[in-house]
């Protein structure tokens, strides 16, 4: 589609300092339509500040923030969006019906109640005061008030927090189905698994940047480790000497092995022990990932501080 | 539930007419009308107080002072009535719902401009006409009091709108006390500013100095509407109406300027 270069929402350079802490430090974020970004970092990474930003709950001190095109802190950007925060506790004595009634009434052509109870599952909790809710029914409530509206794009902030595995499931289910709709996401989640199950985007945010901004492969393909595990009865020693490995360790009957070249270190065991079973080869999960791109960016800028100093 | 076609809307044509806006603002005041109604927590002290210290000071203790006292009492005790929903309903809640991200979370939303605190005002004034209601008709019927109904009718809306100056310091409390907090602080005014514009004891029965200062507290201001309501007072009104505004006025921009810069 010709629109899907424009970007929906949009930050650039954006600074936000609180007195001294700079929470936000030229953040650069782009989101298209009909995509999903997760946002991802380490705690105080600056993920809360650049959703606040894009939310329109507070203000830049320098750049620019966009939502369609317009600032944040005008209605009509903010009726095309649905917004799930982390932590909002919704008045208990509502029942979850009035609730979405009330939510809806925000929006110009909000979706009929029911299609937005059945989308987030909570059909049969209609009628049901908020407060005699589980956290993960809550949890349920709160991503139908996000929907409602038939927003255009969806804030989702922690969203299967609480949530059993068969909730997450079905919320997960629903989102790409939303996505396939031409909905965009905008994601921040403490699991990797749901960046990976889930964004076609992921950014990294350390210290109130961007690090990486990429496809969830791209991502992996920064780290070149692969595992390989397999049954065999080869000292590890021996292993270890071969070039091509970095890392070994047995357990038991089973050597792990780190390699960044998986199908050269595959031939030789072969090689090596025609009794070798149960082969399996692993490359890098995002959290390897994400964990190997936090830690270099928190030894660059020590190294600055080093430097500076 | 309005039945509105499930297309897609298209990306360039957002407006919102204004029938929906403005159904916006009432959905908003019933949402937060219903939620307190149904807290008894909430509800039950609002009630209960007023009515209770009415009924023994107002009805079984004057009984031998006459009918009199027991009018001059609906007046006060009803303006004592009125303070509450009014510091409560809204000082209080604000400042929950600032700590429990509730208000974070309707700025984020397309909600229209005013109709959170709206809602909220109009919810102070249903509580208030409740209370006001309440002690009319135990005054009405045991206290021996006779009113004519269009006195009736003007103590109420004395109430109702008499509650708008009591949300407005509500809300400055809200502002400056985050969660917990507020109820303790809150009460710290309402108690004190109650006794010292003669709610409790008649203003005449307490020393002087007391009794000059009362003009500088907006519920003794309240009182001498109510009282003029019942046939009591037959002094000039305007000004008190003008202070009470002013009063609201005041602390209503206190209020927004301490939201809009600190959330």
């Amino acid at each position: 589609m010709s629109h899907s270069r424009i970007p929906i929402a949009c930050l650039d350079g954006a600074v936000k300092r609180y007195g001294r802490l700079t929470a936000l430090d030229g953040a650069e974020l782009q989101l298209r339509h009909g995509e999903l970004l997760a946002l991802l970092g380490p705690n105080g990474a600056g993920k809360t500040t650049a959703i606040g930003l894009l939310l329109g709950l507070i203000r830049a001190d320098a750049g620019s923030v966009e939502l369609f095109g317009q600032d944040p802190q005008r209605i009509e950007a903010r009726r095309r969006i649905g917004v799930m925060l982390q932590n909002a506790e919704l008045p208990p004595t509502l029942r979850v019906g009035e609730l979405l009634r009330l939510t809806a009434s925000y929006y110009p052509s909000p979706r009929t109640l029911r299609e937005s109870a059945e989308l987030a599952g909570v059909a049969d909790l209609l009628r049901r005061p908020y407060a005699k809710l589980s956290g993960g029914q809550q949890r349920r409530v709160q991503f139908a008030l996000a929907l409602c509206g038939r927003p255009g794009l969806l804030f989702l902030d922690e969203p299967t927090v609480g949530m059993d595995i068969e909730a997450r499931q079905q919320l997960w289910a629903t989102i790409r189905r939303l996505v396939a709709e031409g909905c965009s996401v905008l994601l921040t989640t403490h699991y990797l698994e749901e960046a990976e199950a889930l964004a076609d985007r992921v950014c990294v945010m350390s210290r109130g940047r961007m690090i990486h901004q990429g496809t969830v492969d791209e991502l992996r393909a920064r780290v070149a480790l692969k595992r390989v595990r397999c049954r065999s009865t080869l000292p590890a020693d021996a292993v270890r000497r071969w070039p091509e490995v970095s890392e070994v360790r047995r357990e038991n009957e089973r050597l792990h092995i780190g390699t960044a070249e998986a199908e050269a270190v595959v031939r030789r065991l072969l090689d090596a022990d025609p009794q070798l079973g149960e082969l399996e080869v692993q490359r890098a999960g995002l959290a390897e990932a994400f964990t190997e791109l936090t830690r270099d960016a928190a030894e660059a800028s020590g190294t600055d501080q080093r430097e500076a100093a | 539930m309005q039945t509105v076609p499930s297309v897609v809307a298209p990306a360039s044509a957002i407006g919102m007419p204004r029938r929906r806006v403005f159904g916006a603002y009432l959905e908003e005041a019933r949402s937060e009308c219903l939620r307190y109604l149904r807290a008894p927590g909430f509800m039950l002290p609002i009630m209960l107080f007023p009515a209770m210290f009415y009924l023994l000071f107002g009805v079984l203790m004057a009984k031998s002072n006459g009918a009199d006292a027991a009018r001059y009492l609906l007046a006060s005790y009803g303006v004592f009535g009125v303070m509450s929903p009014g510091l409560f309903g809204f000082g209080v809640s604000l400042a929950l719902e600032r700590d429990g991200g509730l208000l974070t979370f309707k700025r984020a939303l397309p909600m229209p401009p005013g109709a959170y605190l709206l809602g909220k005002m109009l919810m102070a004034m249903v509580a208030a006409g409740v209370v006001i209601v309440l002690l009319l008709a135990l005054s009405l019927s045991l206290g021996g009091v006779t009113l004519a109904p269009v006195q009736a009718g003007a103590l109420l809306l004395a109430g109702m709108l008499g509650v708008l100056p009591f949300c407005a310091l509500g809300m400055f409390v809200g502002t400056l006390i985050k969660g917990q907090g507020a109820p303790g602080m809150l009460n710290l005014v309402y108690l004190p500013m109650s006794f010292l514009s003669g709610l409790w004891i008649p203003l005449p029965m307490l020393p002087e100095f007391l009794q000059r200062i009362a003009p500088a507290w907006p519920s003794y201001h309240l009182d001498q509407l109510a009282l003029a309501a019942v046939g009591m007072n037959r002094g000039a009104l305007l000004v008190h109406v003008l202070v009470l505004a002013g009063f609201a006025a005041g602390f209503a921009l206190l209020a927004a300027r301490r939201l809009r810069r600190h959330g």
